[in-house]
């Protein structure tokens, strides 16, 4: 390298300027070569440490990889639709494997909803009724944690610390704890899934009011309005698309949470799809995750339209 | 406000029939609030139906909801004194008490005395007819250990032995409530109120004048419970009172009953390890101490950090390596970077199918090809994030600058060197604050996908919830989790702060 040579044609003062920049050109060439040394340092470790806990090393599972994608393979492809749509299957034997039927919900004497669209529709419902729920008490929440309508730091900091609480607290735990005091069934889902909701909608919306035009509240404030006129009238008008928008990005993250909650014991799709992949029921197994994946898709397409259209090209902030 | 007070109401009619649409909205609009307003009540009894919340809600146990929440942050010590038809007494506690093999606490305070008597062992008249906690079944009556299985076989034997038994007991729970039971009395006082019971030392329990509010009993003759608030409460049965006194805070959580520290404070604790003699002679007693604390039987401090650790390991690496194949993968789902339109989408339906295969699904197959544990986590979130990654990623460089590429080529860079000069520095700290968004985000999310088996701390926390009896580990998980997150929080903000401005938030 050619730190140390300097130009013989530059001035007193270029050469200085020319030896200072080369000084902290190195120094920062060190630094980011001692990060990236911690980095990889910590990312060694981490490797080692993960591969020594796990149940199978890496390296030994590696050639049965795709095993278990033989294992899911099932008699035909059409048996996955038999499963879907609850079909009787020409393989029946009696057995869990093969009882599609049996889940057949019928709403008359002939029309039935399929098992898993059934199941499906809960998960959705949850994550919509949570959300919902989330939107609500976050609506309520963020203007009270708002600099710019809010003066009172005590208040301020109060709602701010209870929505990173409610954010960051495990949603697991609440479920489970739901769980042990109801019985069995969507609500510990809808509570974990909807606490949760809060504290994340509430940061969101907070810092959409504290980014508003303040000029509306200004024209309130002078004309004698309250607090809660300035919020509606002034506030609420501009800031409603965002929120829109945010309530949809939510409900993306939502069906996915409450699949998850779903699994450890919250119902929905999630628990039958945990319990099919854990009994080795490849039909059942694939079906589900054909209508996860086309109904998460379904859903992420279908809100970034609707977010694309509320606030143009904003709407793609991720946040969780 | 002065000058709006002058108006006339006159004035103010013909402002307002001047300019009507600043007044009342278009009808368009406004029926579109009310059909938003009443489709969401639609909506909201409809779900109430769906999820039948009221019948769900009322059903709960909610009585149970205050011992759970109760237990994060106390614990019970739990006497039991079973009452003999004689009217002598036997005190036992649970099994794995929070007081050691011996306990000896002061705030029970027993009148024994020794004697030699003929004892009518009732087989199992008394017990079969209840459940109870297999800690109640005391050396007393051996015939009863066997419960409802003896049943048929019920006879009574006589024995003549000789005993230490109890005569008088004192429990005090606080300075407004103890229980002392004597000769077939229990009586129990609680904020000024004395409530005396007589207990046949078999299975009636008589209260004797009128029950007070915290006393509860459903049948007479059957069994009475005494609430005492925050306190604990007691159970009195014809042939035992169970106490259940409740302490602040988490009870052994340094070293578990069986360490040579035990019940000791911290002084004493630290003299040992500075300057006493060695408990175990092959090592000091700072190595016996910090290996007591963490394989702390209560509390297994050490598999709950490990635990903890190979969380936060599975967010690092999940996150480092989706963003590392995000990174060039984003390139070809650019359409300014790469201007074919089937490469663009090729890639970015494959962002999508990572993405909508949800990381619980990712999390459940590689649990079954990598077996339980980080592994599994680790890759669930690297194949996601790389998804959702190389979304935000592509978006991004379709948002740059073009002016610094067409510089860069306008002096005949070669393609990779417009991409390192031209496109690089307007991105990267935007990738690199998205990946620590992600990383910190998903610090959050892998406690959850550990509850499926993916590793980390949440199965441990799942499996301590569904014993229903341990809340105090759960809070200390919880804590621990908190705490983790909220580093990770900072440390992220600040990074993120320091490369992309104040904006970042």
């Amino acid at each position: 390298m050619a730190t140390s040579m300097l130009p013989k044609h530059l001035s007193d003062n270029g050469a200085l300027v020319e030896r200072h920049w080369q000084e902290l050109n190195s120094r920062r060439r060190l630094y980011s070569w001692l990060g990236f040394a911690v980095l990889v340092l910590a990312l060694s470790g981490s490797l080692w440490f993960a591969n020594d806990s796990n149940a199978g090393k890496f390296f030994d599972r590696l050639p049965h990889f795709f095993d278990f994608v033989g294992d899911l393979a099932p008699r035909d492809g059409l048996e996955i639709f038999r499963a879907m749509f609850d079909r009787p299957s020409p393989y029946d034997d009696g057995s869990f494997k093969y009882n599609y039927p049996e889940g057949r919900l019928y709403l008359t004497e002939s029309f039935y909803i399929p098992e898993y669209v059934h199941k499906m529709l809960e998960t959705v419902n949850i994550a919509i009724f949570s959300t919902v729920i989330g939107t609500f008490f976050g609506f309520i929440f963020c203007f009270l944690a708002a600099r710019n309508l809010m003066p009172n730091p005590w208040i301020r900091g109060f709602v701010r610390r209870l929505m990173e609480i409610l954010r960051a607290f495990p949603e697991v735990v609440i479920a489970g704890f739901f769980l042990a005091i109801l019985s069995l069934g969507p609500i510990p889902a809808i509570a974990a899934v909807s606490i949760h909701t809060i504290g994340a909608l509430g940061k969101l919306f907070f810092e959409v009011v504290e980014n508003a035009d303040m000029k509306p509240d200004e024209g309130l404030r002078a004309a004698g309005g309250n607090w809660i006129e300035r919020v509606w009238f002034g506030m609420v008008p501009q800031v409603l698309p965002n929120f829109a928008s945010y309530f949809l990005l939510r409900l993306e993250i939502n069906v996915r949470a409450s699949t998850i909650i779903g699994a450890v014991g919250g119902g929905g799709i999630g628990e039958l799809l945990r319990l099919s992949i854990g009994q080795g029921h490849q039909a059942k197994t694939l079906a589900i995750v054909l209508l996860l994946f086309a109904t998460i898709f379904a859903v992420d397409q279908f809100s970034a339209w609707l977010r694309r259209r509320l606030v143009g090209d904003q709407a793609f902030q991720l946040a969780q | 406000m002065t000058s709006a007070n002058r108006l006339s109401p006159l004035e103010m009619d013909a402002i307002a029939l001047r300019h009507p649409h600043l007044l009342q909205g278009s009808s368009n609009k406004r029926l579109r609030t009310i059909l938003i307003s009443v489709g969401l009540v639609v909506y909201l009894i409809f779900s109430w139906w769906f999820f039948s919340i009221g019948h769900v809600l009322g059903n709960a146990n909610w009585g149970i909801a205050g011992t759970y929440l109760a237990d994060w942050v106390s614990y019970e010590v739990r006497p039991e004194i079973r009452i003999a038809r004689d009217k002598t007494m036997t005190l036992d506690y649970q099994r794995n008490s929070p007081l050691g093999h011996n306990p000896n606490p002061s705030w029970v305070v027993l009148d024994k005395e020794t004697v030699t008597r003929t004892v009518e062992i009732p087989a199992s008249t008394t017990q079969a007819s209840k459940p109870k906690t297999s800690s109640s079944f005391s050396f007393m009556t051996p015939g009863s250990a066997l419960g409802g299985a003896n049943a048929a076989s019920e006879q009574s034997r006589t024995e003549t032995r000789t005993d230490e038994v109890i005569t008088r007991a004192l429990v005090t729970l606080n300075r407004s409530t103890k229980i002392e039971i004597a000769d077939g009395l229990v009586r129990a006082t609680h904020g000024g109120e004395t409530l005396t019971m007589a207990v046949d030392g078999q299975n009636t329990v008589t209260p004797q004048g009128v029950l007070p509010t915290w006393a509860t009993q459903k049948r007479p003759g059957e069994k009475i419970t005494l609430a005492f608030g925050a306190t604990g409460w007691a159970e009195v049965e014809g042939d035992e009172v169970s106490v259940r006194n409740r302490f602040f805070g988490w009870a052994n959580f340094l070293f578990d009953t069986n360490s040579p520290f035990f019940g000791k404070s911290y002084g004493e604790v630290l003299k040992l390890i500075t300057s006493g003699e060695r408990i175990d002679p092959t090592r000091s007693n700072l190595s016996l101490a910090w290996n007591n604390i963490l394989y702390n039987a209560e509390w297994q401090h050490l598999d709950v950090w490990t635990k903890l650790l190979q969380t936060v390991v599975m967010a690092f690496v999940g996150t480092l390596f989706a963003s590392l194949v995000a990174f060039p993968l984003c390139f070809l789902a650019a359409r300014n970077i790469t201007p074919n339109f089937l490469t663009n989408q090729i890639v970015k339906r494959f962002f999508d199918f990572l993405r909508s295969v949800d990381m619980f699904i990712w999390a459940l197959f590689f649990t079954r090809a990598f077996g339980p544990g980080p592994l599994a986590g680790m890759s669930a979130i690297f194949f996601t994030d790389t998804g959702t990654l190389g979304k935000l990623y592509s978006e991004a460089l379709e948002n740059i600058d073009d002016k610094q590429r067409e510089g860069v080529k306008s002096v005949g860079a070669t393609p990779l060197a417009v991409q390192r000069f031209g496109v690089l520095p307007q991105v990267l700290p935007v990738f690199a604050s998205q990946a620590l968004y992600f990383w910190e985000s998903n610090t959050r999310s892998a406690t959850i996908i550990g509850a499926v088996g993916a590793g980390g701390i949440g199965l441990k926390l799942w499996e301590a919830m569904r014993t229903n009896s341990d809340w105090e580990n759960v809070a200390y998980m919880v804590l621990l989790i908190l705490l983790v997150v909220f580093i990770f929080d900072s440390i992220s903000n600040a990074l993120r702060s320091r490369l992309i401005g104040q904006k970042a938030h």
